[in-house]
């Protein structure tokens, strides 16, 4: 039974990295309606910058904020230069869109910071958090940045006119252009703001995992497993099942032997193929009831 | 006067198939404009044309500023306030968040809660589903969210994209009286394109008849209504 416990503590702790990856993805996909696979190399890159900005001797929260920053603005070129003129484009247009960006931001990273595994610290510290071995300060930190996230998200869409925009550009873009909302850059704030999130989640990410450009391909997946189990739509669902996600691949990795630590990834696609046949909305998506 | 809404020669259509072929047409501030004619006649392409959602070539000034080549987004700040067809209600969001939208190009925040009192005083039914999800309303509902939506922009000039499709012939009359009483109370003008031919001239004061593109007739709505040959040949009854 202490053996449960500790799992799934220790599940919490990978499944804050996956939340926080969760919540950058449902952001893209509410403003644009696709999945962004390059999400994960734009974290990392992101993570990148912040590496360079210390490494030129700024201290930790300054070249944190100077990072997000950049992001942001990073996100929203992205989607002015590459994505804006696509708009209309069929769904396929935009994953080989989306790939392109994947491979671009990798190999640029490895051209400009190469491939050596880096370290990156932690603003937590990596102590072991009350003494237990299962849950250290920095995960405990990110289990603590990613709720706060999620409050501040749910409280700008919720109670702010610039996030009820949004969320009317997203759901209805016709009728939103109708009462005055620019449509575009609601969209392109979007990615802005998931630009910054996912600066955020690879900024934590980078100090458990190590900073490289890879670091963020089998995470981008653990988060696409995340966000598709809590429903694509719901930002609090995301973090819910980037958790749920973490706890399930610790526990199947302890308790079932075969799977061990070797199979741990298909459980994060399994996971999505089940989701999607049984409760395509997910846990927390929403269903959307209609009278016609 | 000099009219607040003037066109003159408009085209525009869809995917290079035109649907209208130079509409010449003007509306009095204050007043009720009527487009009328049948399915496919090009009533709702010269709305859409209006505000900007599709291209359009020609002329149309709305209180001396040119609107053909502007943003949506733009004319709405103009005053210009479309109930698009089919209502274009923001289905997932709560009604009172509808509304709220309607006013996202104003400022004033203590305003905005008065007039949302307000829409729930001409509309008292939606004061009592204003938490509700607003695409569980049944359509006279969402029908008169769509106008309140627009009221909240405190518009100069309303665009009604077929107010009564699609509902209860009781409701249809609510719905009239109220739009013939905020066109008295507020000083919203009104361009209402309507298949109710009969309904929608009670309301309005000018008259226009599309076919195909063209204006075929127009007059004061009392004339038209009483031309034996127009209301058979066009009105259908």
């Amino acid at each position: 039974m202490e053996l449960l416990g500790q799992q799934i503590l220790a599940g919490i702790a990978t499944g804050a990295i996956y939340a926080c990856m969760a919540l950058a993805v449902v952001m893209i996909y509410q403003a644009i309606d696709h999945l962004n696979f390059a999400q994960g190399e734009m974290a990392m890159f992101s993570t990148f910058i912040a590496f360079q900005l210390m490494l030129w001797g700024l201290p930790y929260w300054i070249a944190f904020l100077l990072t997000l920053a950049v992001s942001f603005a990073g996100g929203v070129l992205i989607d002015r230069v590459v994505f804006k003129p696509i708009h209309d484009a069929p769904i396929l247009s935009h994953v080989v869109v989306f790939i392109a960006l994947l491979a671009i931001l990798n190999s640029t990273a490895g051209f400009i910071w190469d491939f050596t595994v880096k370290s990156f610290p932690s603003p937590f510290g990596s102590a072991p958090l009350f003494g237990s071995s299962l849950i250290s300060a920095h995960q405990a930190g990110m289990v603590g940045v990613t709720l706060l996230l999620l409050v501040f998200l749910f409280v700008f869409f919720r109670y702010t006119r610039i996030g009820l925009s949004m969320r009317a550009a997203a759901a209805n873009p016709v009728s939103a252009r109708l009462v005055g909302v620019r449509v575009g850059w609601m969209v392109a704030l979007g990615w802005g703001m998931a630009a910054a999130i996912g600066a955020i989640a690879g900024i934590l990410i980078a100090p458990v995992v190590f900073l490289e450009p890879n670091m963020m391909i089998s995470i981008l997946l653990y988060g696409f497993a995340g966000a598709v189990l809590g429903g694509l739509t719901s930002p609090a669902g995301a973090v819910l099942g980037g958790f749920l996600v973490g706890i399930v691949e610790n526990l199947a990795g302890t308790f079932i032997p075969v799977i061990g630590g070797e199979l741990k990834l298909p459980i994060a696609l399994m996971l999505i193929v089940a989701v999607l046949v049984f409760k395509p909305s997910g846990l927390m998506g929403r269903t959307v009831v209609q009278r016609v | 006067m000099s009219a607040l809404l003037e066109v003159k020669g408009l085209f525009a259509g869809y995917g290079g198939i035109p649907a209208l072929h130079g509409l010449d047409f003007s509306l009095e501030e204050g007043g009720v404009t009527t487009l009328l004619g049948a399915n496919g006649a090009g009533k709702t392409t010269t709305l859409r044309a209006l505000c900007g959602m599709i291209h359009a070539r020609g002329d149309a000034t709305f209180a001396g500023k040119r609107l053909i080549g502007m943003q949506t987004e733009d004319i709405v700040r103009l005053g210009i306030a479309h109930v698009p067809e089919g209502r274009g209600t923001f289905t997932r969001m709560g009604v009172e968040e509808n509304l709220q939208l309607g006013a996202m190009t104003r400022r004033n925040g203590g305003d905005i809660k008065q007039d949302i009192e307000r829409v729930y005083d001409h509309f008292p039914r939606l004061r009592q589903r204003r938490m509700q999800q607003a695409g569980t309303l049944s359509g006279g509902e969402q029908q008169m969210l769509a106008i309140g939506r627009a009221l909240m922009l405190r518009p100069r000039l309303m665009l009604l994209d077929e107010p009564s499709f699609g509902l209860a012939p009781l409701v249809v009359r609510e719905m009239f009286d109220i739009l013939g009483a905020l066109n008295r109370a507020e000083k919203v003008s009104m361009l209402l394109v309507e298949q109710n031919a009969s309904l929608a001239l009670s309301l309005a004061d000018t008259a226009y008849l599309l076919e195909t593109g063209r204006i075929v007739t127009s007059g004061p709505a009392a004339q038209i209504r009483e031309d034996e040959g127009v209301r058979r040949s066009y009105l259908g009854y």
